[in-house]
């Protein structure tokens, strides 16, 4: 015992401030910038070491002298967990990422709603299961320090164990604070912190591995005898329980992915996704080495020191007692690394969780002003996790001076199982899509009452908490209701007794509230979000954060307002910056300029929301949401509104654009009207009156001269008259003033009167097909003859064939018959098929014939009154006129 | 199947090999607690001792090490693909 107290005490101290130095230089190299050698996947591995505490450094060994191999189940459970890396954890590291989720609260949080409540029960739940936990490190310490302190002379009471656990207590809140809320980084990496915890995981198994080796080769003297020595030692037979074998190596499991400094190690400090790919082999490895040595250490201690040692310390005091005292300040500060590398990686994440699920939210609601004052939350933020460092810190101590401190491995398991209480609400969550708050909820206060009932209660002894009797015989007597015997069911091990019940009815719980409960839109959002990550967050790219940023952007603005509008204003603006292609910088201007191009398509508070998850990850709460969809349906109410009026504007201008056109050319078509009128009346006019001039002043005139004269003028006056009638025809016909004579007749009948009448016999050869023309027509016969006749001596007059020739076709075109006038002439120009029915619209003049040029417009005039049609039909061969019968009038076929 | 035809048979070769080997990357966890509950069958066994379970229990865990870091390179996603991909396709 060469070892002097004091020396230990200076060890120690250089070693702690070995350890602030690393934490700082790496903080250093990470503020240049120069993270990548901080961010290996060796280093992520290492920092996983937190999972072995003092309870693995000193605790396996007791566990081992006491219950044989029943301790690798704490080392085999969460290896089957990393080896099956690719199903669950890449997935949780994944969302993790995707969400920005800072502990496991802000997980089952996030993931029902973004829930308030159960982010509070899940952090009273991960203090409780802690605060034990870390009163284990520091009682490992103080006793750790007491074997020193014991060796040198001066034993030590239970005031220098408690002082001594104070000081261990107040370094490790010293260097949280100092390294683990330096800043408030947005992803919650702390470099210094994770850099300094690898440091340790190397000291840690380095000692381990030191002393194994020392009593492997140098005590039993080789691997063959120091397997005889286990044969014969009080742990050679195999005879282990298989309910707490299987039961532990789910339990520690379980543990790996719920406790919360595990869950900070794995998935909040992440940085890489393939980093998780190396720990899957790297990590089962480092619990291979630690837990390899621990049985003969184990086997060791029992055989060579004297009875009644703590088993706990035997890391410690075999090398002691074979005065390799360099070995034991070694192992101590194996057994120290591992203490408050625990220590302060749980404090971080209890802190985390405290600070923003419990303080925060009292402090702002607390505020009438709420969030809105940006520039003082985040001073909040990090004096509220200063605080909430402490205040776990202070726990912990506290239930170390008042627990009386059992074996190691009890106290950690009893945390286990605690944090394990999580477990189906966060594989449920991540799983299952029906998964919701209230069977979030029912799960975690179900599985978290029996486990303080049935484990952590009891867990204070016989007298402690519970008392004997109530132990014995259940509460008020109830008997079903004890707590090592719920239900009745007896004989079972305490640890697998409680596990068992409480994630039974913890998970049936879960399931029962999610069937019967319903989830609220932010839940069901978040559900599809966590449950399909995959699907919707890109892979592991890490390295590109700019351009990855100016990408989603693009994808995002290309959604809203088209691609080809969102690649030029992109194109623009890169080229504005003087860059080549499409994704320029993320400049603040650009993205106030994106923002304003996209709220133009999808309103402002759309757009605000969705640039601002783009560019700073921001979560959109129900609040957010909320006033999305209310400015939205204002929005989509106005512009519908303007919608509505300015169609109807439009209409109205249209029908005064069109009324207008209308009169224009009504004026128009009066004032050629009214030329063509005059035109039209003066020619017959004027041979009248020159030629009745002749007759008054000739006296001399011949009989026969006289009677040519005369006749002249009698015909002119017989023109005259026609047109006149004419035009009082058409103005009667246009005014609407025409009264039908409705008549029955046949088709027939009323084509061979209107051949007849229109002349045609002799001049033109009319072709018929008679068996066609049985239709019985119910119209006014006269006015339609009129028609047929203007067609057919139309024809007559200017068919231009030698041989003029008229075919008249009868057919049926739907449910209306149609008679279609065919020459065999030149038929009329494309451009002329327009006017053709127009007032005077004569074509070419063959001039003899005579006509004003207005029976074409009577004819349609007419047709429309009768409730048929009249049309030119091209193609036919030569003019052709197709006469659509009126509908109700024609028909049946006798 | 969802492969497009005009595809070269190397990649599609290659990515078939890969998933594939994520079956076997989710098949070891089952595996690894099967062969980690084989020694209660022994318990109570008179003949059973501590050491040879042991020595079975770290030749398993060397063996599932070994396993585990063989199956890393081959079925982390490759650049072509996002990791986004559609989750026990085959």
């Amino acid at each position: 015992m060469i070892v002097s107290f004091n020396t230990l005490v200076a060890v120690a101290l250089t070693y702690v401030a070995f350890l602030f130095a690393v934490a700082f230089a790496a903080e250093r190299r990470a503020a240049r910038g120069n993270e990548a050698w901080l961010r290996s996947s060796a280093i992520y591995t290492l920092s996983l070491s937190v999972y072995c505490t003092a309870w693995t450094f000193y605790g396996a060994v007791g566990y081992a002298a006491r219950s044989g191999l029943e301790y690798l189940t704490i080392y085999l459970g969460p290896t089957i967990v990393m080896v099956g890396w690719w199903w669950g954890l890449r997935k949780l590291v994944r969302i993790g990422r995707s969400q920005r989720i800072t502990s496991i609260a802000d997980l089952v949080s996030s993931r029902y709603g973004k829930s308030t409540g159960l982010g509070v029960i899940v952090t009273l739940m991960a203090v409780v299961g802690t605060t034990p936990y870390i009163a284990l490190q520091l009682q490992s310490v103080t006793l750790s320090f007491s074997v020193f302190a014991s060796g040198a002379g001066g034993g030590w009471g239970e005031a220098d164990l408690w002082s001594a656990g104070l000081w261990v207590a107040v370094g490790l809140a010293l260097f949280t604070i100092l390294f683990g809320t330096r800043n408030l980084d947005a992803n919650e990496r702390h470099h210094g912190v994770v850099m300094a915890i690898a440091v340790e995981a190397v000291v840690k198994l380095a000692a381990l591995l030191a002393v194994g080796i020392f009593v492997v080769w140098g005590l039993a003297g080789g691997i063959g005898p120091v397997l005889a020595q286990i044969d014969a030692s009080p742990i050679a037979r195999w005879e282990q329980s298989g309910g707490r074998w299987a039961g532990l190596i789910f339990l520690s499991g379980a543990a790996l992915l719920c406790l919360p400094r595990m869950f900070q190690v794995l998935v909040v400090e992440n940085a890489d996704e393939r980093h998780l790919g190396t720990a899957s082999w790297a990590f089962p490895l480092y619990l291979m080495l630690m837990s390899l040595f621990v049985v003969p250490i184990a086997v060791m201690g029992l055989s060579l020191l004297p009875e009644g040692s703590n088993p706990d310390l035997f890391v410690l005091t075999l090398p002691l007692s074979q005065g390799k005292d360099g070995l034991a300040m070694l192992s101590f500060l194996g057994g120290l690394s591992s203490a408050t590398s625990m220590v302060i990686v749980a404090t971080i994440a209890l802190a985390t969780m405290v600070s923003n699920h419990i303080v925060l939210p009292v402090w702002l609601s607390s505020r009438s002003e709420g969030a809105i004052v940006s520039g003082d939350v985040r001073g909040v933020v990090l004096l509220s996790r200063r605080l909430s460092i402490v205040g776990v810190l202070a726990l912990g101590y506290t239930y170390f001076r008042l627990s009386g401190g059992g074996a190691l491995a009890a106290i950690g398991l009893i945390s286990f199982a605690g944090v394990a209480q999580i477990l189906p609400a966060m594989i449920g969550g991540i799983y299952w899509r029906g998964a919701n708050r209230w069977g979030a909820a029912a799960g975690l206060i179900t599985g978290f009452v029996v486990w303080g009932w049935t484990l952590f209660l009891p867990s204070f002894g016989e007298g402690g908490v519970l008392s004997a009797r109530l132990l014995a015989e259940g509460p008020f007597g109830i008997g079903w209701l004890r707590p090592y015997a719920l239900f009745g069911i007896e004989g079972l091990d305490p640890v697998v007794h409680s596990v068992m019940w409480s994630i039974l009815l913890n998970t049936c719980a879960f399931f029962t509230g999610s069937v019967v409960g319903f989830p609220t839109p932010l839940e069901r959002l978040q559900g599809a979000q966590i449950v399909n990550v995959f699907e919707h967050s890109d892979g592991p790219r890490t390295w590109s954060r700019q351009a990855a940023g100016a990408e989603d952007l693009l994808i995002m603005a290309q959604r809203i307002i088209g691609p080809i509008e969102a690649q030029a204003i992109f194109q623009t603006e890169a080229r504005r910056q003087g860059k080549q292609g499409f994704l320029p910088d993320v400049s603040p201007e650009f993205v106030d300029f994106l923002e304003r191009e996209l709220a133009g398509s999808v309103g402002a508070a759309t757009a605000h929301a969705m640039i601002g998850q783009m560019i700073e990850g921001a979560t959109v709460s129900v609040e957010d949401l909320i006033a999305v969809a209310d400015e939205a349906a204002q929005i989509m109410e106005y512009s519908n509104r303007l919608e509505a009026k300015s169609r109807e504007q439009e209409r109205t201008a249209r029908a005064l654009r069109d009324a207008n056109d209308k009169l224009t050319q009504l004026s128009i078509q009066k004032d050629a009207f009214l030329s063509q009128i005059s035109h039209e009346l003066r020619t017959p006019m004027t041979s009248i009156r020159a030629f009745s001039e002749i007759l008054r002043d000739g006296g001399d005139l011949k009989g026969e001269e006289l009677t040519r004269y005369a006749g002249i003028i009698h015909a002119e006056a017989v023109r005259l008259t026609r047109l006149l009638d004419d035009l009082l025809d058409l103005s009667v016909l246009e005014n609407g003033n025409v009264t039908l004579n409705r008549q029955q007749g046949s088709l027939e009948e009323l084509l061979d009167r209107s051949v007849a009448a229109a002349g045609a016999a002799g001049a033109l050869t009319v072709r018929r097909n008679r068996g066609r023309e049985q239709a019985i027509l119910d119209t006014d016969l006269d006015r339609l003859a009129q028609v047929f006749i203007n067609l057919i001596a139309n024809a007559r007059k200017y068919c231009t064939a030698p041989n003029p020739e008229l075919r008249i076709e009868v057919r049926r075109i739907g449910d209306r018959d149609v008679v279609d006038f065919i020459d065999n002439g030149d038929g009329i120009a494309a451009e002329s098929r327009d006017v053709i029915f127009e007032k005077f619209s004569r074509l070419a003049d063959h001039g003899t014939a005579g006509g004003a040029g207005l029976g074409l417009a009577i004819c349609r005039e007419i047709m429309g009154r009768l409730g048929g049609a009249i049309a030119y039909q091209p193609g036919q061969g030569g003019a052709a006129f197709r006469v659509t019968l009126p509908g109700r009038a024609a028909l049946a076929a006798q | 199947m969802k492969a497009p035809a005009n595809r070269s048979v190397f990649l599609a070769r290659a990515s078939f090999r890969r998933r594939r080997l994520r079956d076997a990357a989710r098949m070891l966890p089952i595996l690894a607690l099967v062969l980690v509950l084989m020694p209660l069958l022994q318990t109570g066994h008179p003949e059973a001792r501590s050491s040879g379970v042991l020595i079975y229990l770290f030749v398993l865990w060397v063996l599932l090490i070994a396993a585990a870091a063989a199956l890393v390179r081959p079925i982390l996603p490759t650049r072509d693909e996002t990791g986004s991909e559609p989750e026990d396709t085959a």
